[in-house]
């Protein structure tokens, strides 16, 4: 009945870089030589880590490899934290916390939809998949990243400028590959809300069940700061990755998000900061 | 289990502490639904604050430590969000603050707008700079409560006290003077955690709360000396993690326990959890009601 619950930490755990790969223009991928908690159980695709950069921040990142002897998260140059991370080198020193949150569950066949960096998310689902279909998009082709790392996936890419792939959005393409593709029987999706939402409702619409990862900001990762809140769900612990039926029933899902002060904004302003 | 705290019915002595998921009222529903007795709102002032920058908290061996720095979203926004407060599925205590004394009024008169249950005024963040010393000078403390219960009518005034000082009778007696209808004790106590790599303290605030496992002695003190100073009720906040640790609050003399950094060591079952494990225990000793045990760690004394 009892636990000795002060035995559980969470601490940052301070690790050496082992390589950098860069992905794309900004777009950098960090490998650090271990498991991430100790234990030889690799992460759960959707699984995100806590990652402190000393002096900066503190801010999740999804886990967007993951092997026998290594993990990366992969991170956009955007805002002050990661461009700060973009201009780190072999050897400097990160702290990892986590795993965290509740990943994707496995189904086959599948199809991926991914938006823009929201990639990194389903990087490590898309490894465990049996050949899906992947549907990615972005702005434009510089954004493009991992084409070599899923060269021999099948992947139908839109970008919004017509610069590579089909000019267009990926829900576009899931129309399509929804009216005429039978065999489909889950879908998986990352990126930007709106595209999510969109990808729901269409999931809905052909009634083939879904997943999607939520992005919300974070201060613990582990369930207690509330600022990730989404309706009556915790992101950090009830999702990130939420099934398109919950998902269905958050009025807050695809409309408003919740800066660091707590204060509620449309994820237009959500986007902003 | 039901207890009566000012005038306030809850279904069990289990209230969660300020600063923990209190920001929605989906999150309030949300531990009604998971057996809390009432819910603390995160604390909120005059303006929206962003808080410290990350990593605001841990868990390290033996305890938790945040150094949060009272985020919020403000009270005028909280009452554009909130609406009310009394329609919810539980109580709802409402924490404030402010930097001034008329800063503590305003915010309580607009707090009390939200009718909550009762107000809890935080005067003890041990990682946030108030701009005077409240938590350690009994005089401004009760000129706080003063003005805060000038300001809300028939409302309940909790007073939020920190554990940083020597005399804690003299302040939980100043505040009762004042006209504080109950005391919470305690706030978390200042610490530090360093990390040897990279030699530097863990918290981007260096210096944070601590609160958990390693704050209750120091909380089950503070309680048994407020007790046997005043009348009011006390909100014994610092540590509960188990039944055992809830029945040992009110042994010291607490009507209701706060439940805080429990929430991360058992996810928000935590209440149904420590209320059965005090139910179980009560049965085991052959206790018909908590009026039986509390403050019992006293007459002890007296034999």
């Amino acid at each position: 009945m009892e636990t000795n619950c002060s035995c559980k930490t969470d601490v940052p755990r301070v690790m050496t870089i082992h390589r950098i790969l860069e992905e794309g223009k900004g777009q950098c991928s960090f490998f650090f030589k271990s498991f991430l908690n100790g234990s030889n159980k690799p992460p759960q695709p959707g699984q995100f880590v806590m990652v402190w950069l000393p002096g900066v921040d503190e801010k999740p990142m999804a886990i967007s490899y993951s092997t026998d002897n290594e993990f990366a998260f992969t991170a956009q140059s955007v805002g002050p934290f990661t461009q700060a991370l973009t201009r780190l080198k072999r050897g400097d020193r990160l702290g990892i916390r986590g795993p965290y949150g509740k990943g994707f569950t496995i189904k086959n066949p599948a199809c991926v939809v991914a938006g823009g960096v929201g990639i990194a998310s389903v990087a490590t689902l898309i490894d465990q998949l049996q050949d899906p279909l992947i549907i990615y998009g972005t702005r434009s082709k510089a954004q493009l990243i991992y084409l070599q790392r899923y060269k021999k996936q099948e992947m139908l890419i839109t970008t919004d400028d017509g610069s590579h792939g089909k000019k267009g959005f990926t829900t576009d393409v899931l129309v399509e590959v929804l009216s005429s593709n039978k065999t489909i029987k889950m879908i998986y999706t990352c990126g930007p809300e709106i595209m999510m939402k969109k990808v729901v409702a269409l999931c809905m619409q052909y009634m083939i069940p879904c997943e999607a990862s939520l992005e919300r900001y974070m201060s613990c990762g582990f369930g207690v700061c509330g600022k990730c809140m989404v309706n009556d769900k915790i992101t950090c612990i009830d999702g990130p990755v939420f099934s398109g039926k919950v998902l269905s029933t958050l009025s807050e899902f695809g409309a408003t998000a919740r800066l660091k002060s707590g204060r509620k904004v449309s994820l237009a302003e959500h986007h902003k900061v | 289990m039901n207890i009566t705290l000012c005038g306030i019915r809850l279904q069990n002595p289990t209230i969660l502490a300020s600063g923990i998921l209190g920001v929605t009222k989906e999150s309030i529903d949300r531990l009604g639904k998971k057996g809390a007795g009432a819910v603390t709102l995160k604390s909120l002032c005059h303006e929206e604050r962003k808080g410290n920058p990350n990593p605001t908290m841990f868990a390290y061996p033996g305890g938790f430590l945040n150094g949060v720095g009272l985020p919020g979203q403000g009270i005028e926004s909280a009452c554009t969000e909130f609406e009310r407060l009394d329609d919810l599925s539980i109580p709802v205590i409402g924490s404030i603050f402010g930097y001034t004394l008329e800063q503590f009024g305003s915010v309580a008169k607009k707090m009390s707008s939200l009718k909550p249950a009762m107000i809890e005024v935080d005067i003890s963040c041990p990682h946030m700079d108030y701009g005077q010393v409240y938590d350690a000078d009994p005089a401004l403390a009760a000129k706080v409560t003063k003005e805060v219960k000038r300001n809300v009518g028939k409302i309940p005034v909790s007073i939020k006290l920190s554990p940083k000082i020597y005399d804690i009778k003299a302040m939980a007696k100043a505040v009762e003077e004042a006209g504080a209808d109950a005391i919470t004790a305690i706030n978390a106590y200042p610490g530090m955690v360093i990390d040897l790599e990279t030699c530097r303290p863990l918290l981007a605030s260096k210096i944070g709360g601590i609160s958990g496992p390693a704050l209750k002695p120091i909380a089950v003190k503070c309680v048994y000396e407020i007790y046997e100073t005043v009348k009011i009720p006390i909100i014994g906040t610092g540590g509960v993690t188990s039944g055992k640790d809830a029945i040992e609050m009110i042994m010291a003399g607490a009507t209701a326990v706060g439940i805080g950094t429990a929430v991360y060591y058992h996810g928000d079952e935590v209440f149904l959890k420590i209320c059965e494990e005090m139910e179980s225990w009560m049965k085991e000793h052959k206790i018909s009601s908590l009026d039986a045990i509390r403050g019992c760690a006293h007459q002890q004394q007296k034999k």
